[in-house]
């Protein structure tokens, strides 16, 4: 008897557990407050989740937008473009952020691009190197290339530094190069932060970094001559750039402060804002 | 007096759901994992899927071979043994036996500081100290290597082994030992030849729990291994079992999810394996 009601007991506890996993995701309530009436002030929260690379970015903007309207609460979760375009799918976020455009397998979204982020090709400060072509650093990433006395270095083994398989940094990067599924990596990362740590503390590493993420921790090089910088990559001479894009689910509506807040970010108010965060607005 | 003995059946039967929820809570693990792992397994083939050589998860042709990860979390684990055993194993009894009352509260105080330290921060120290160090030590040109996080796991294994080492050596019946001393036997004879055996069982445990810990652990790992799908080797960039997933499951679809299931499913077939051994061990132990 005492048999039957444990076994009963058991299955029932384990019903209500599976029944929690096959509801389909709770959309986080973005706040669908309407506007009030006598003046129209945003309120509510809004989600972002996505791109490593656009920290500085969404941080400043954050910031500002919060300084107009205080009643609304940003929420910035840093996991990776391939994490916040998934998030924007399953309506885990409001609003995706990512640093690649958008693949053709990624359907049932709108892609808003906000801003051009060059990727920066970063080395330890210690090395001699200063410049390098397109086809350099690709042998660099293939393994080619396997001393830095090859690329005008000192004689010293190369050790490559890269990001996770979906980080928009490392698409846009070997998509550029045209190296994509060829790189063999030493070190692959999650965040953009710790490529720039992993390199700064390496003597004989090679990564590439967001500009936007670049300190004076590391040294980053020319590519084909050319300084990545915000006017290079405003006037398209530095050629390893690509772009920081808004993701929203095509079927939900959004609420209306994440519909001012994208708007903000493509406003000339934001021009300055995107610029001080080491981007260039995409116009 | 009817009141206690509704008051007695009430308890008694929340006693039993609480127990029950632990069970349920384990079914219901099992059975999910099994679910989901399955059908990546199907799809790709079950000696493709442990025994294939290449990982390439979001290539335009996906390959899902998880024996490097397989082999990357046997040997990081045998090689942390390797390390944590013995040392456990002596600090134990240099607890149990050597060591005076206020040395041994010391000691004791620090292996369970070493117990509670968090797993990141392990990984942190392990980067900014382990990884430079390797580096320089061994002249390589990265420090992330299968050698960095067979250390760090080594750490951290150290406070099971020792702890419930200690507890099984102090449980051993001072009859066995004073019998030895009172045959001739020297301390170190004794501790070698008497109290080791006789506290086996127990050693044993701590010693499969830490095992555990080792095969489980992500975080740390994670910072200190490189992360690089390649086969093991004890310089090289490595993933781990638990690495694989924690890397790639936030963005992860279609088969690639169902694929990283598949790996937990591996993950947690081991870990019953290793739960199956102990309690065969413990159970001989008892007999004796």
């Amino acid at each position: 008897m005492k048999k039957m009601i444990g076994l009963i007991t058991v299955f029932v506890i384990a019903l209500t557990l599976l029944a929690g996993c096959n509801s389909s995701p709770q959309t986080s309530s973005p706040g669908t407050t309407p506007p009030n009436t006598t003046a129209p002030k945003l309120s509510g929260t809004i989600s972002t989740n996505g791109s490593t690379s656009m920290e500085k970015v969404v941080a400043s903007l954050i910031e500002a937008f919060k300084a107009e309207n205080p009643d609304v609460t940003i929420t910035y979760d840093a996991t990776g473009s391939g994490s916040g375009i998934t998030a924007a799918t399953e309506g885990t976020a409001d609003i995706g952020l990512s640093s690649r455009n958008l693949k053709d397998s990624e359907t049932g979204l709108d892609a808003t691009i906000i801003a051009l982020d060059g990727i920066a090709m970063i080395v330890n400060n210690t090395n001699v190197v200063d410049n390098l072509t397109i086809e350099q650093i690709a042998g660099l990433f293939t393994g080619e290339i396997t001393n830095w006395s090859q690329v005008g270095g000192a004689d010293a083994p190369v050790a490559v530094i890269g990001r996770e398989a979906g980080s928009g940094t490392r698409d846009g990067f070997e998509s550029i190069i045209g190296v994509t599924e060829e790189c063999i990596y030493d070190q692959e990362l999650t965040s953009t932060g710790a490529v720039i740590t992993a390199v700064s503390s390496n003597q004989y590493a090679i990564g590439y970094a967001s500009l936007s993420a670049v300190s004076s921790e590391v040294k980053s090089v020319t590519v084909e001559g050319v300084q990545c910088t915000e006017d290079t990559i405003l006037d398209g001479t530095y050629a390893i750039q690509r772009p920081f894009v808004m993701v929203t689910s095509s079927s939900k509506e959004l609420s209306a402060a994440a519909k001012a807040f994208i708007e903000f970010a493509l406003s000339d108010e934001a021009t300055e804002i995107i610029a001080n965060a080491g981007a260039v607005q995409a116009r | 007096m009817k009141i206690k003995a509704v008051m007695e059946k009430t308890m008694s039967c929340l006693f039993f759901i609480c127990g029950m929820v632990t069970i349920a809570a384990v079914i219901t693990i099992s059975v999910y994992m099994v679910l989901s792992g399955i059908p990546a397994i199907k799809e790709v083939g079950l000696s493709e899927f442990l025994l294939g050589q290449v990982w390439k998860s979001t290539a335009a042709e996906p390959q899902f071979g998880i024996l490097p990860f397989i082999l990357t979390s046997v040997y990081g684990t045998l090689g942390a043994c390797l390390i944590g055993v013995p040392v456990g194993i002596m600090t134990a009894v240099f607890l149990a036996k050597i060591a005076s009352t206020r040395v041994a509260a010391t000691v004791n105080t620090a292996v369970e500081l070493l117990a509670g330290i968090p797993s990141v921060v392990y990984g942190l120290i392990g980067m900014i100290v382990l990884v430079p160090a390797i580096m320089q030590l061994f002249q390589l040109k990265n420090g992330t290597s299968l050698l960095a996080a067979i250390i760090v796991l080594a750490v951290m294994i150290l406070p099971s082994i020792i702890s419930v080492s200690r507890t099984a050596l102090m449980a051993v019946p001072k009859e066995y030992e004073e019998a030895s001393y009172a045959l001739g036997a020297t301390k170190m004879e004794t501790i070698f030849k008497v109290s080791i055996p006789a506290a086996k069982s127990g050693i044993a445990a701590g010693i499969v729990l830490g095992i555990g810990r080792a095969i489980g652990e992500a975080m740390a790992v994670m910072m200190v291994a490189g992360n690089v799908a390649n086969m093991p080797g004890l310089f090289k960039s490595v993933t781990f079992l638990t690495t694989a997933i924690a890397k790639e499951m936030s963005y992860a679809s279609g088969l690639q999810k169902q694929a990283l299931y598949s790996i937990a499913l591996v993950l947690f077939i081991f870990i019953m394996i290793i739960n199956v051994i102990l309690n065969a061990v413990l159970k001989r132990g008892d007999k004796r």
